[in-house]
This record gives C-alpha cells, structure tokens and sequence, in this order.
C-alpha cells in the first residue's frame, strides 16, 4: 500500500515518451516481476542484523536498509542473536522491515543476565536487565553496491529509542535515565573489485553498555560522539570475514566502561538465512573485566 | 524536544535525498564497454575469448531458466545477444576485441527493466562463472565494471 502511493507520487519518468509507430518486441512486452514483497537484492548485500536491531555488522549498524527488498519492494528480516562473555550473557531477539530500500524500521529487545554477578551486587543471582528498542533508519543517498564508480558511498541516518525496565536499579548505580535516544550517520561502501566492504558510523548516544546500564551518569551526562567501525572481505558470494570496532561513552563513576570489538564470520547459504559468529571482546563490564566470549547470531530474511 | 526536531531534519533529508537520485535521468549514453587493461589478467582468468563465448552459452542458458529474466530473452535474438555480450566483456577485461553493438540505455531504453531484474541477471551471471570455474576475486572485477551500468539499463521506477 505505502509502495503503491510512494512509487505514484515518485512517479516513473519517461515511459510513455515514444510516440513513433514501434511494434513491441517480445523483450518489450516482458515485463518486470512487480511483487512488492521481493527479495531481489544480491546475497549479503543488507548485511545482517546488529544487536540492536538495525541491519549492519554484529555491533555497528551499517547505512543498507535492511531485508532483499530493492528500491520498488518491501523486506523484511527477523534475528535471534545470543552473546556469552565469561560473567554475562546477553540475549537479543528483533525483526525489521524495508521499505523501497529507502526507509528501516526495527524492534528489538535485549536481555542482559547477569547471573552471579547479581548476586555479589546484592541484585539477586540471574538479575537481568531487559531493554525494549525501536529503530529507524532512512537512506539519503548513494548505493554501497552498485554504484562502484563512484567515490560517493551509501549514506544513512538513523535513530534508536531506546527504553530500559530496570529505571530503579539504574538509578542507584548513578544513571540519570533508564531510557534515551541515540542517533547515528553511517556510510558503506562495497569494494566490488577489492572483495571489501567498509563502514563507518558516527554515534551520539548517552547511553551506558549501549543503554543496559541506563543513560547519563554522574561522570558525564551528555551526548557524546562516538566512532563505529566494520570491515569485511568477501571470501565468496555467502560468506564474508571480518572485524569491527565500536567506541563507547564512559559515564558511570562505578562501572568503568572500554570499546568494543569482534572478529566475526558471517555465512548466508541463501537468502533465507544467515549465520553469523563472532568473538567478542567486550571489555569491562561493571565489576568483572576482560569480557570476552562467543557473539552467535541467526537472521531469517522473508 | 531537540531529539525530536533532529529526527525530522533527518527525515525531511531523507526525502530530499529521494528526490535527487530519481531526478538524475537523461544524461548521455556512457561508453558500453569501457576498456581497462589493467584487467588483461583477469581476461586470462576467463580464460581468453574462447572462455567468455562459452560462458555467454550457459549464461543464455540461465536467463532463460530464470522466471525473472525469461520473458526478456526467450524471444531475443539470443545469439546475436551473446556475441555482443562477449564482445562487451572481451573489451571490458582489456582483450584483444571491439564492441560492436549498441549503446546500454538504447538497448534497454524500451525494457522497462527494474531494480529485482538487473540483479537477477547479475545473480544468473555470477552461477554460470561459478560454473566456468572462474574465481570469485576475478568475478568481482567484472561485476564491479558491469554495476555501474544499472544507470542506463534500470528504468523502472
Ligand atoms: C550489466 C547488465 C547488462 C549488460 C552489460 C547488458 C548488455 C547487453 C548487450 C551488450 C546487449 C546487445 C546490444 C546490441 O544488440 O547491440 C543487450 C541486449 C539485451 N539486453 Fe541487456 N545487459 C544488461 C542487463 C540486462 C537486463 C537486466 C535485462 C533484462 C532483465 C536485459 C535484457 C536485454 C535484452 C532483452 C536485450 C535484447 C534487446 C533487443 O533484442 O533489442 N539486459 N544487453
């Protein structure tokens, strides 16, 4: 329905130009297959779905809309993704919706057990942090896949609502709110001859371990820049290696808190389903350090 | 709120964005085949002309399969398609050929080809040099030459 009224406002240029006598050929009477729940877009080519929600890396949102819809179909994709770290594990489910290639829209939530750690906090053994995030993401101009002449990568910006349901814990570990906004701009770019495919994103968040642990602190309570990166190399149509980077804010006085990264590998045997399996080093998390462990992640694309 | 008021900026953006690269039809016909010899090894990793023409037979033979691209080329002169298919890539990878065939846009100026067609082809493309035994990396280096014609060649919308 929104194709339908979008792609008649937009309209379609100079179709109907040629006025001369032209007997159609059997080529152009074909016509284009114009479903527009579609998965046409080439494998891989939306990335996969980060942890919060949006279609990118593992942990960094990439500037494609997520799910196969090209610029006339709607695409959509759900995930599942689990993150072990010795004293922590984090379970992430969501699923979000394309539209035109043009606009994301995305829910997810995230549960953060904090098993024994609980325990020692006082919070009971197992407390788990549950946050509820609603993404949106709009692309403003370039194409990372096809346009590789041209210098200009995909750009992207994108939004993330972001609610925590612990707000009383939060506040006693000195976060000023147990939710907030954090808005991002990323750029991609496939290197088709080089088999690469780099991202950048730039995030302005306040949020504390990407919002689990609240937002603001007493330590800094505004928003902060923070760079994001990915770097994959194609090794074959569904299968791609690679490593990212995510910077983060360090605003709780009590829970120092380091950047991210990963090595992942991700694998889609076709466009139905993709598997992706990281190691990730998550750093600090409140009193344990050195969290790093095993980030598995399964996407279904309709 | 100033959150608020940042996402409608992005959102108007957006939508100015939307209106930009739909606007930006009708500029002149590239050159189909852009040479670059600097892709003669690549050329050699398709295994010469002969390698390419037989290539272009099972790459015929998948978009005839394909209900995607079928209804496009199961009435063509598939022959002649092929040889200026081949000419194309010849060129492109820097053989020793010339492209006699016609322009991208005016070629697919009538096909009113979308977005899904243009990479089922690419997707069809790509299963019949997985079939010729040629390798992702050299794959990729055609591709990359091959994209940026969806310019003139993707029509609809
Ligand atoms: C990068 C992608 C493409 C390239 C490089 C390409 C190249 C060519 C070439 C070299 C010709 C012959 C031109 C001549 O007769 O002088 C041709 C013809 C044709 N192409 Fe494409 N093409 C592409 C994409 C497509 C797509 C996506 C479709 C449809 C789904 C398509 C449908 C056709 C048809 C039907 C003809 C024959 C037209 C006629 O007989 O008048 N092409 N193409």
């Amino acid at each position: 329905m929104l194709a339908l009224t979008l792609s008649l406002a937009l309209g379609t240029p100079a179709q109907a130009q040629d006025a001369d006598v032209h007997e159609p050929s059997p080529a152009e009477r074909a016509r284009p297959d114009d479903s527009v729940a579609g998965s046409e877009k080439l494998l891989l080519t939306a990335g996969v779905s980060e942890l919060e929600g949006a279609a990118g890396g593992g942990l960094t949102p990439w500037a494609v809309i997520g799910g196969y819809g090209t610029r006339d179909q709607i695409g959509a994709s759900a995930f599942y993704t689990r993150v072990n770290v010795p004293d922590y594990h984090l379970d992430g489910a969501g699923a979000l919706i394309g539209f035109l290639d043009r606009i994301e829209f995305s829910v997810a939530q995230q549960r953060f057990d904090t098993e024994a750690v609980g325990a020692a906090l006082g919070l009971g053994r197992g407390f788990t942090f549950r946050q509820n995030i609603i993404g949106l993401k709009v692309k403003l101009a370039g194409d990372a896949v096809l346009e590789q002449d041209s210098w200009l990568p995909q750009l992207s910006v994108g939004a993330q609502f972001k609610k925590n349901d612990r707000g009383a814990v939060l506040e006693a570990i000195g976060a000023k709110d147990d939710h907030g906004i954090d808005f991002y701009a990323s750029a991609t770019k496939l290197y088709l001859a080089q088999s690469i495919l780099a991202n950048v994103t730039l995030r302005f968040t306040r949020a504390n371990q990407i919002g689990i642990l609240g937002f603001g602190g007493d330590r800094n309570d505004n928003y902060t820049a923070q760079l994001e990166g990915s770097l994959a190399w194609l090794l074959s149509r569904n299968l791609a290696i690679g490593a990212e980077y995510r910077m983060k804010p360090d605003n709780l006085g009590i829970a120092g808190e380091d950047d991210w990264f990963d090595a992942f590998i991700a694998w889609a045997p076709g466009k139905h389903v993709s598997l992706t399996l990281a190691y990730a080093d998550l750093g600090n998390i409140v009193i344990k350090d050195r969290q790093r462990g095993l980030y598995a992640s399964v996407q279904i694309g309709f | 709120m100033k959150a608020g008021s940042i996402l409608l900026n992005a959102l108007l953006l957006g939508v100015l964005g939307a209106g930009l690269t739909i606007g930006q039809f009708g500029r002149a016909d590239e050159n189909p085949a852009p040479a670059d010899p600097a892709l003669l090894p690549v050329f050699e990793q398709f295994g010469g002309k002969p390698g390419i023409d037989a290539l272009m037979e099972d790459f015929m033979i998948r978009l005839i399969d394909d209900p995607r691209t079928r209804d496009y080329f199961a009435e063509a002169d598939q022959k002649h398609i092929k040889q200026m298919l081949a000419e194309q890539f010849c060129v492109i990878l820097g053989g020793p050929c010339t492209y006699t065939g016609k322009g991208m846009k005016e070629t697919h100026a009538r096909l009113a080809i979308n977005e899904g067609g243009f990479n089922a082809l690419v997707e069809d493309l790509q299963l019949a040099m997985d079939m010729h035994k040629i390798p992702f990396r050299a794959q990729n280096k055609l591709l990359a030459k091959l994209a940026p014609m969806h310019r003139e060649i993707v029509t609809r919308p």
